[in-house]
């Protein structure tokens, strides 16, 4: 299995202080891979680094074949990043945010329609403003920018918050369906009973570095089916707007 | 690097559309300081040995200060323009966003730079009317106008962008951002006013050299921008 | 070079500007004669265009060393430490060479301040550096705040030549050739010449010796900073070490989650 990153006593600053402090981890393609600990361990920080949004000043990375004390910009075409903040366009509707990210990073034009539609948003919501949107469907929109980008890494901060229940188990179909594309994940998430479910590995953060791993417990087969638009078509939940 | 330009360009100017902020805010703030110079200038005593009254001495240097007061109504306006550019992309932390979609950094300054220019130019359309009718003024050389306003807009758009770029990753952006663009924007100022006063006193050729400053100017910080957004955007 | 030549060949340059402003000075006041048209108003011309000389000099070397730091092969945060000090100095240079271009005007023309093309431009770069100054004070990490100042040094000096040139051309179309740049070629000759020369040399000196301190403040700053950095590195790491991770969960199996120490763990580093 090819390595699809590989950190090795990474130390990244932020105004003198550390946000990793020594961080080794190593990571194969394919793997999904849970990362947790307390509040403040360094997870968005590992996250962002992944990204080539953090500039390391010591030890080493490499993500995706690119080496991040060389430059950054490469491994971002690569990845796709679902932050705490949604960054997308509040005055823009659904579709034309997917649409930004598509063009901007010249894929075709097909990848947005089919991105809204595994994400439940064509229809009426495709042409809705961000902003008006409720937290669960910008959260979605979100991951929307990311499928449409076919990003090799996805990296997802606590992408469950927020969502109800049938917003979580959809989320959970497109994690496993992302592990069967063979598509690495890392996934923060303090809901540790899911993200253990759905995880190869478990991986422990305290102090800006790894101090456990263990083995996950990945179902064999896909926890639920679920997907957005037939939680819409039950009409439960209240990420319908 | 031109088509990513022509991407965030159309991207900001369709915001705009939507949430209408320049036209709703910026617009009216300048015709607000326009009005407000008129009236500051208004109370000023005249000068000694005025024709007649105190209205016809203030009517006469407002017309012919009037080319100055528009384009310091135009650098304010500028401030709040590249603030709002700016401020769309830390809403949600749509920064981040813009750095990883792949977008050539280069493209993103032209693009966005563009975009404030666009915003700029309709903006001292309508403050150009509105200054010709309070402060009494009647253009001659449009050709000069129009060719300096036009160097005028994007050596500002151009500069604005930059800075803003710099101070919108910091805390202090609201203070800082000022504080480096007005004086950097001084000789724009100089000169696009030079310019004005010669196409308004019907001798647009006087005006030439000044041109050629503003030209120099906006070729000078387009290209800069362009190679040192990259590195700037990195300052998240 | 070692510390303490490096502190000697200050020292030495230190003294060398006293003696040179000093000798500057005498012979500025009293050894040289009052000029035929300015009288002793000449004398600040042994003040003045050093003191603007030595801020040109200081703008200038920030915006090499700024240029040298944002180059990658020549990136150096000793770079962006020069800048800063020489920028400082060359805003006190600067707002120097305005005190006494006033108290030139005042007699000379009846007033503190008048719109003469050098001094408007020396004005306007005052204001201009004082913004870099505040540019370098934002917090952030050292690498960043270098290159968000480095590309601000690089703004505000291509905005010089334009300045200058702008105010210039403004000027000698409004006013009496008496105040536009020509007269500054005046005829100097005889001991104000060498005074004259004395002083360029002095206040240079004055500038280098006030660059290493200013440096040296730098870097003594710089060092605090990273000390600081060791200890709150040393302070994480030892949250690792005691922290609490998440307890573990209800179902746990065999395998374990990651728990507190002395639970069975797989030792970090070891992939699956």
């Amino acid at each position: 299995m090819a390595t699809a990153l590989s950190f090795r006593d990474a130390v990244a600053l932020a105004g003198g202080f550390p946000l990793l402090a020594g961080l080794t981890l190593e990571v194969g393609e394919g793997e999904i891979v849970h990362v947790r600990g307390p509040n403040g361990a360094g997870k968005t920080s590992l996250l962002r680094a992944c990204a080539g949004l953090l500039p390391l000043s010591s030890g080493s990375a490499v993500v995706l074949g690119h080496d991040l004390r060389v430059e950054r910009e490469g491994v971002r075409r690569q990845v796709g990043m679902l932050g705490h903040a949604g960054a997308l366009y509040d005055d823009l509707s659904v579709e034309e945010n997917v649409r930004f990210a598509v063009r901007a990073s010249r894929g075709k034009e097909g990848q947005v329609a089919g991105a809204l539609g595994r994400l439940g948003l064509d229809g009426r919501l495709a042409r809705t403003r961000v902003g008006k949107l409720s937290a669960g469907q910008r959260r979605r929109t979100a991951l929307a920018v990311l499928v449409a980008r076919r990003p090799r890494l996805w990296l997802l901060d606590e992408p469950h918050a927020g969502l109800d229940e049938l917003g979580r188990l959809a989320l959970d179909g497109l994690i496993v369906e992302l592990a069967a594309a063979e598509a690495t994940v890392l996934l923060v998430s303090h809901e540790l009973e899911r993200a253990e479910r759905l995880a190869d590995r478990v991986v422990t953060l305290a102090g800006g570095r790894v101090v456990a791993e263990a083995s996950g417990q990945r179902a064999p087969q896909p926890i639920a089916p679920a997907r957005w638009s037939a939680a819409e078509a039950v009409g439960v939940g209240s990420d319908v707007a | 690097m031109w088509r990513d330009a022509a991407l965030v360009a159309g991207k900001d100017l369709r915001i705009e559309l939507r949430s209408k902020v320049a036209l709703n805010q910026v617009v009216p703030f300048a015709v607000v300081v326009v009005i407000l110079f008129g009236l500051a200038i208004g109370q000023a005593a005249p000068p000694a040995g005025a024709a007649s009254g105190g209205a016809l001495a203030n009517a006469t240097v407002l017309r012919a200060a009037g080319a100055g007061l528009f384009w310091v109504a135009v650098l304010l306006s500028t401030v709040l323009a590249v603030q709002r550019s700016f401020a769309v992309e830390s809403a949600d932390g749509a920064r981040d966003g813009l750095r990883l979609s792949g977008l050539d950094p280069a493209g993103i300054f032209l693009g966005k730079a563009g975009a404030t220019a666009a915003e700029l130019a309709a903006l001292e359309v309508v403050l150009g009317l509105a200054a010709a009718l309070v402060y009494g003024i009647h253009p001659a050389g449009l050709a000069m106008l129009a060719g300096a306003g036009a160097l005028a807009t994007v050596g500002l758009a151009a500069v604005g962008t930059l800075y803003g770029a710099l101070s919108s990753g910091t805390r202090v952006r609201e203070t800082l951002l000022p504080l480096l663009f007005f004086p950097v924007a001084a000789p724009v100022l100089l000169a696009a006013t030079k310019a004005f006063d010669a196409a308004i006193a019907g001798t647009p050729a006087a005006g030439t050299t000044w041109l050629e400053v503003l030209a120099v100017f906006a070729l000078a910080y387009v290209a800069l921008g362009a190679v040192a957004f990259g590195p700037l955007l990195e300052d998240a | 070079m070692t510390a303490l030549s490096r502190r000697r060949a200050l020292a030495l340059t230190g003294w060398l500007a006293v003696a040179a402003v000093a000798a500057t000075v005498w012979l500025g006041l009293w050894v040289t004669p009052p000029d035929e048209n300015m009288g002793d108003l000449v004398r600040l011309l042994y003040l003045h265009p050093p003191l603007a000389w030595v801020a040109f000099l200081a703008y200038g070397l920030s915006f090499l060393a700024s240029v040298l730091y944002l180059w990658p092969r020549t990136r150096d945060l000793r770079l962006d430490r020069l800048a800063g000090a020489s920028a400082e100095v060359g805003v006190v240079f600067t707002g120097l060479t305005l005190v006494t271009g006033s108290i030139w005007g005042r007699p000379t023309w009846g007033a503190w301040w008048t719109w003469d093309p050098l001094l408007t431009t020396t004005a306007l770069l005052f204001v201009l550096y004082l913004g870099y100054l505040a540019l370098r004070r934002v917090p952030g990490d050292p690498a960043g705040r270098a290159r968000r100042s480095a590309i601000g040094a690089l703004v505000a000096f291509v905005d010089v030549p334009i300045v200058y040139f702008s105010v210039d051309w403004w000027r000698s179309l409004h006013q009496a050739p008496s105040i536009s740049l020509a007269s500054r070629k005046m005829y100097v000759h005889g001991s104000m010449a060498w005074t004259l020369l004395l002083g360029f040399l002095a206040f240079t000196l004055l500038y280098a010796w006030l660059l290493g301190h200013r440096y040296r403040i730098a870097r003594l700053a710089e060092r605090e900073e990273s000390s600081v950095l060791e200890l709150a590195l040393a302070e994480r790491r030892d949250e690792a070490v005691e922290g609490a991770p998440a307890p573990v969960p209800a179902d746990a199996v065999t395998g374990g989650g990651p728990g507190s120490p002395g639970v069975e763990m797989t030792p970090a580093g070891r992939s699956r």
